[in-house]
Parts: C-alpha cells; structure tokens; sequence
C-alpha cells in the first residue's frame, strides 16, 4: 500500500512510520505544520511542531530513507481546531482539542488529501488497535489513545493505520533505539500542543478575557467568593474555589457549573456533581452502523478516566441536540463529567483491548436516574 | 505514473536553487585541497595560496568586468547582501548630524535583502520605501526618480535585484543605476541569479555593488562575492585582520575561491552559445506545461526580460506542494517558489506584489533549467504533467487558507 505517514518529530510516529516501511509498503513522510507561529527550537515537552520537531521528523525519515515533506495546515487548524477550543470555553464547555483535530485534521483534511494524491492510508503513531474495522484499545493502558479516535467513522478508520498500538510505550522507545531513530530518548510532549506553556488559563484569557465573576453556592445562591477568571475552574474542581468559610454541612464543595458570560461559578456538594444520565449528540458509531435499541456497555467520560457500566442507545435529533445522539443511562452515578467532552462507548475485552463502539459529544448530563424509556418521541 | 521509485536518476529542474558544480572547477579545487597555505602567511606556501586567491580576484574581476580590488570575497549571497545593506547604510549614517535614514528597496528582493532591510527599520530607525513591480515583476525607473527627486539627501542606498529568483525578470539596473548616479546615491544590485546566466558589465553598469555567489553558477558552496566600488565606503560586519580592503576579514577559503572564478569563467565564456539553447528548451517546457494542463498561467515576463532558464507556472486550482510531491515521485525535481521560503507553501511576495491572488500565488512551480538540461527531460515532464496536474486538482486546495475558500 502507499502509505502517508505523518511524523510529528515524536517517538512514536517516527516508529510507526518505520513499522510501516517494514512492512513492505511504500511510505512517504509528512510533518505537518500546524502553528503560525512556530519557535524554532522545542521548550520543553510542552506544545509541539516547532520547528524543531519538523526538523527532528525530517532526520527519521532520512534515518528510514523515506521521501519527506512539510504540509502546512496552519490556517485549517486555527480555524478548525483552535478557533474551535476557545468558542467552546466560552460557551462554558470543556472541549477536548485532540478530538477536533483527529476529526477534522488529521483523518480529515490531510486524509482526504492523501488520498486524492494517490495514497492508501495515512499512519500515525497513535496508541491504539485497528484491524478489520475493529477499533480497540491500545495494548499500554497508560497511553492508550483509543478515546480520542473514537470520533472517528468507519470511513475514515478505513484508511487509517496505528503501527504502534499493540506495543507498550517503553517497547517503542527502545525500538527507536534499535532502529537509530535520535528521536529515541526525546520527552513525549503533554497537554495541548497549541499552548506550549501549559497555561491553558492564560490562553483562553488572552482570546477571550478572563470572566471574573463570583463564586455562588448550588443550593442558597449565596456568594461566597469573587474570583479572576472563568477558566481556572473546572466541573469537578475541589481545590482552589478561593471559598474561606467551610460549607454548613461541613462536606468538601465541588464546581458544579461554570457561567462564562455572567462569570458565574456554582459550588456544591458531591451529590449535585452526580451524573446518572448523558445526553450526547455528534454520534459516531464505529462500525458504520447505529444499534438498534439499548445495550448494556462502558462509558468513559474523558480521556484517562475510568469505564462505568450504563445503558446505551441511539437516538434520533430528540431533546434539542441538534443530530442523531446517543444517550446514557449509567448504573451508578459519575462524577465530573463535563459538556463538550466525549462520551465513549465501550465494549470491554481483556483480551484483545476493550472495542470501541462508538462515541457522542457530551450535551445534556441529567442528576436523577434514568429510566428505560423508548427512543422514539419526546 | 509510476509513484515513489527511488532508484531512478532524478531530472534535476531546479538549478536557480543550486547547480552541481562544473568539472573543471571541481578539479581545479580538488588540486588545493591538500596544499597548506594560509593565504596571509609570508612564506612560501602562503604566497603560493595567496597568488591563488589573487589569480581568481583577477579571473572572476574580468568575467564580470570589474577591477579586481572591487572583487571582494565571502562566504555566500546572503553574506554579501547583508554587508552591502547593513555596511553601506552604516557608512552613510556616520554623521548623525546628517542622517540618511531611507532605504529603497523594489518590492520583489529576496530575504537575503529584505531581511537586512526590515532589521535596519526594526532596530536602527531606517525608512524604507518599497519600489512596486508591475505584472511581470518589473520595475519603473520613474518611481525611483520621483522617490530620489524628493529624498535623495536622507537616502542611505537603493538596492534593486539585476534578475528576480522566482520569476526571473531582468530588471533595467542600467536605467536605474543612472538614476541613483545622478543623485548621488549608492545602487546595491544582488546578482546572485544573473551572474553566470547574462552578460554583466560592473564597471559600466552605474553600481556601487553588486552580490554574486558561487553554487548558482556551477562553483562551490560557501562562497560568494561583494563587488564594491573602489570609493564606495562599507562598514564590515566582520571584523578581525583587515583581510579584502578592511571591508571582510577573515582567512579566504582559498579552494573556493579558485572553484568559484574557474566555474564562473566557464558560464560566462558559454553564455554566447548555452542562452538560446537553454531559452528555446524552456520555451519548449512552456508549450508542454500549456497543452498538458490547459489553464496554467505564466507569471513573469515573456521575452528578453526573463532569464532565459526560468519557468515559474500557476496551477489554478491545485496546492504547489501537491504538484512538487508528485512530481518528485516521478522524478522531476522543480520547486515552489524559492528554496530559501520552502517547506511550507505560504504565498511568495514576489507573486503578491505582482497583484497574484494568493491562491495562485499558492499553486505555482517553479522549474529553472541550466546548459545541462536536455530536450529529453523536457518531454519527460510533458509525458506526466497532465495526470499530475489532475491529481492534484482532485486533492485541492485542502490547505487553502480561510478568506479564500
């Protein structure tokens, strides 16, 4: 096959592009620059792309003697992406970047491109497993990216490739080694790749102010502390709320909601952060065909966090959601799930890795247990 | 279209970005370096390195028709560019009591001048007045006189490229060189893609300086040269030795040296006959690249204003780096736009300021051919420029930047 592999300057798209050289098929490199502004050497493990990373990209594909080249998706990832990040925020969701980016980047507008030029798939070092249609979790639990491809439709996981998902991450690393990739030894890079130093706060401030606003309490409205911004709070957040007085009841308070345009933020005890029902809307369902009625299955609210038994069904553009959605009935209540994050359904297997069947962006989270009701109608 | 063989030699259509170098000037460099000689020490073996050096001042002086003390070595094009901007518009800000703070520079200039220029404003206060291109990329002397009539006393220097690297306009140094003579103003020309590829004539061309550099004319790397006018006053950027006239210290690379005058002195002396040869194969590429992909737009000037290897082309409609991949699968290496702005295809502004919409400005190639090119690579690109081309259009213009799509 032709393979488009794309190589971040990271370890494991250089060793998934070896992978896939091994492998017989006929592969060309390609860094994609997603920055406008690029620095030119990398700070740190934090962002990604500078020019740096290209380079560090180009030195492995000389090392596996592919063609090389840079696409800039600069301007669609700005739009795309980015632009994408911070009207969510300000819509007081928690969006997860990394998903817009595979949905729309990378198995997306450089997919699409790669395919018109003549290529089969497009690789990339993401863990996970891919075979038959199958999209499953990777084999390192710690690094497992399943839940960030699970946006993914049939269609495009149809031409896409993760060499690396079967392999645990210190495998690879000494596989790069092996192999003289100098990327070998080189920090993976963490939190969002378009904010390099790691402050997100700061970030969203500059794009779209700071909302400070006050600290209320859930049950009585009642202020009990001014704040800076908006944006250093999440749903599910303990620490940090600023609030001096210990609550009446004496139980610790959690962020329950965040008003970006009043700078509201609302404070409660755990039993207002419980989830029982997801509403999700956005569905992708993974082998291209939506169930039929409920099913029993795991649900994982973000990325690293846990699996909860629930009930899950299809449903049409009901309840406002804008679009076929899923919704989610779980068995024991959730904590911290947030809107604009994904819903992904799971199907757990031990052996080889917990299937992914689809997933959904979270909308509507409801705080009383749901009952088995039919999908159709309101 | 076979897709992604390696093995096969490349035809190589890029020689404005770099040539292999001529034979004669490997040989002749090859001869040197094993020999051990400092070119400034006062034994033998350093006056055996020093006559080198001076052998080639004086070969390359006679291929441009320059004296050889205005024949002053560096290490590239970028180097010269940088001490011609930066040197002469410190030598002319001297007195501060009479500051000459512009600096005209036309709209197309490589980085290697632009770079300069833009740091002078950033840092040192200078004024900078772009001159504008037409549609071919050319630019009107009248500007530049009316701009002199007005300024000329505050004005540093004025620095107009002889022949443009994307486009290849040959701009009219002469008529504009008269211009800065007759209001006492120093002219810089980079010359890096006409020396070797026209007919230069320093002494009578009206210039203070002029930057020629050694790989785009089949002489090394690392090497290039600043011609300076005898009373044209430089500030170095390198200082330590006072080697060439105070203006360049630092040991010469005497090999190089003797590289770049022995390849520069084979391009000029073929010029009478390689010219036509090479203009009527890209002529030739022209037809190929017009009846292959119907639509695609020459941009530059047709005629005897354009250098005669250059080829630059716009692929309405399809990204320049999805044609240049495919045609690097086939073998066929051209560029985008320049080397020096490449890995990414961002919108030259040599195009833009020629009033290329972006999105053309984005869908270009270029091919620049050399005396080595031959018929056969021409219809080589012929026989798979359509079905690039296509392919190409399929992909789009995926990457196409929000206010044009």
């Amino acid at each position: 096959m032709r393979v488009l592999a794309a190589m971040s300057g990271g370890v494991d798209s250089a060793v998934a592009a070896a992978r896939a050289v091994e492998a017989g098929h006929d592969v060309v490199g390609v860094h994609l620059a997603l920055s406008t502004a690029p620095g030119a050497l990398r700070t740190g493990s934090r962002g990604c792309c500078s020019r740096e990373d290209a380079d560090d990209a180009r030195r492995a594909a000389d090392v596996l003697g592919i063609p090389f080249y840079i696409w800039d998706f600069a301007d669609r990832f700005k739009d795309d992406v980015i632009d994408e990040f911070v009207a969510a925020y300000a819509a007081g969701q928690t969006p997860n970047p990394c998903l817009t980016c595979n949905e729309k980047i990378k198995f997306s507008a450089l997919a699409e491109r790669a395919h018109a030029l003549g290529f089969d798939a497009v690789a990339t070092g993401h863990y996970a497993r891919l075979e038959n249609g199958e999209l499953r979790r990777a084999v390192d639990d710690d690094k497992d990216q399943s839940y960030v491809l699970a946006v993914l439709t049939a269609d495009q996981l149809s031409r896409a490739m993760f060499p690396v998902g079967d392999t645990p991450k210190d495998q690879i690393r000494a596989e790069a080694e092996a192999k003289n990739l100098s990327v070998a030894n080189k920090p993976d890079s963490h939190d969002i790749c378009f904010i390099p130093t790691g402050d997100t706060r700061a970030f969203l401030g500059a794009k779209i102010g700071m909302r400070p606003g006050m600290v209320v309490d859930a049950d009585s409205g009642a202020e009990l502390a001014a704040h800076d911004g908006v944006h250093g709070f999440t749903i599910g957040q303990r620490k940090g709320l600023g609030i001096e007085a210990p609550a009446a009841d004496g139980k610790p308070r959690y962020v329950t909601e965040i008003d970006p345009d009043s700078g509201t933020v609302t404070v409660g005890s755990a039993e207002h952060l419980q989830v029982w029902t997801i509403t999700a809307n956005r569905a992708i369902w993974t082998s291209g065909v939506t169930p039929d009625g409920p099913f029993e299955a795991m649900v994982q609210v973000r990325a690293h966090g846990g699996l909860a038994p629930a009930t899950v069904e299809a449903i049409d553009d009901t309840d406002g959601i804008d679009g076929p959605g899923i919704r989610i009935r779980l068995q024991a209540p959730l904590t911290g799930v947030a809107r604009g994050q994904a819903a992904v359904v799971y199907l757990p297997d031990a052996v080889n890795g917990d299937l992914v069947v689809g997933s959904g962006r979270i909308q509507v989270t409801g705080s009383v247990p749901g009952d088995l009701v039919s999908s159709s109608g309101a | 279209m076979v897709m992604f063989s390696a093995d096969r030699t490349p035809i190589y259509l890029d020689h404005a970005a770099s040539t292999s170098m001529v034979p004669a000037a490997v040989v002749a460099m090859n001869d040197l370096l094993s020999v051990a000689g400092n070119a400034s020490s006062l034994h033998g073996s350093g006056r055996r390195a020093r006559r080198r050096l001076e052998e080639s001042r004086e070969s390359i002086a006679a291929s441009l028709r320059a004296r050889p003390s205005e024949v002053i070595f560096t290490g590239g094009g970028t180097e010269s560019d940088n001490l011609a901007i930066k040197g002469i518009f410190w030598a002319r800000n001297k007195n501060r009591d009479a500051p000459r703070k512009r600096i005209i520079a036309s709209s197309i200039e490589h980085h290697a001048i632009l770079d300069p220029v833009l740091w002078l404003a950033d840092s040192e206060g200078a004024e900078v007045t772009w001159l504008p291109v037409d549609g071919h990329g050319l630019v009107d002397p009248a500007v530049l006189r009316a701009e002199l009539s007005a300024h000329a006393d505050q004005t540093a220097l004025v620095s107009v490229m002889w022949a443009n690297n994307e486009i290849g306009a040959i701009e009219p140094i002469a008529e504009l060189a008269a211009i800065c003579r007759e209001f006492d103003v120093p002219m810089h020309s980079d010359a890096i893609q006409a020396a070797g590829h026209l007919p230069i004539d320093f002494g009578a061309s009206g210039l203070s300086a002029m930057s020629i550099t050694g790989h785009k004319f089949g002489g090394p790397h690392g090497i290039g040269a600043l011609l300076l006018g005898r009373d044209v006053e430089c500030v170095p950027l390198l200082h330590g030795g006072g080697h060439e006239r105070d203006v360049r210290s630092g040991t010469p690379d005497v090999p190089a040296a003797v590289g770049m005058a022995v390849a520069l002195d084979v391009s000029v002396r073929e010029l009478a006959t390689t010219m036509p040869v090479v203009a009527a194969l890209r002529d030739r590429l022209f037809k190929v690249l017009s009846a292959s992909a119907p639509g695609c737009v020459i941009n530059g000037p047709v005629g005897p204003n354009r250098l005669a290897g250059n080829a630059h082309v716009s692929f309405p409609g399809c990204e320049g780096d999805s044609l240049l991949m495919l045609l690097d699968a086939n073998g066929i290496e051209c560029s985008t736009g320049s080397a020096c702005t490449a890995g990414v295809a961002r919108a030259s502004h040599v195009l833009t300021a020629m009033g290329v919409s972006t999105a053309d400005a984005r869908s270009s190639l270029r091919f620049s051919l050399a005396p080595s090119t031959t018929a056969e690579e021409i219809e080589a690109v012929g026989a798979v420029i359509g079905e690039v081309v296509a392919r190409a259009k399929a992909a789009g213009m995926a990457t196409a930047m929000a206010g044009d799509r």
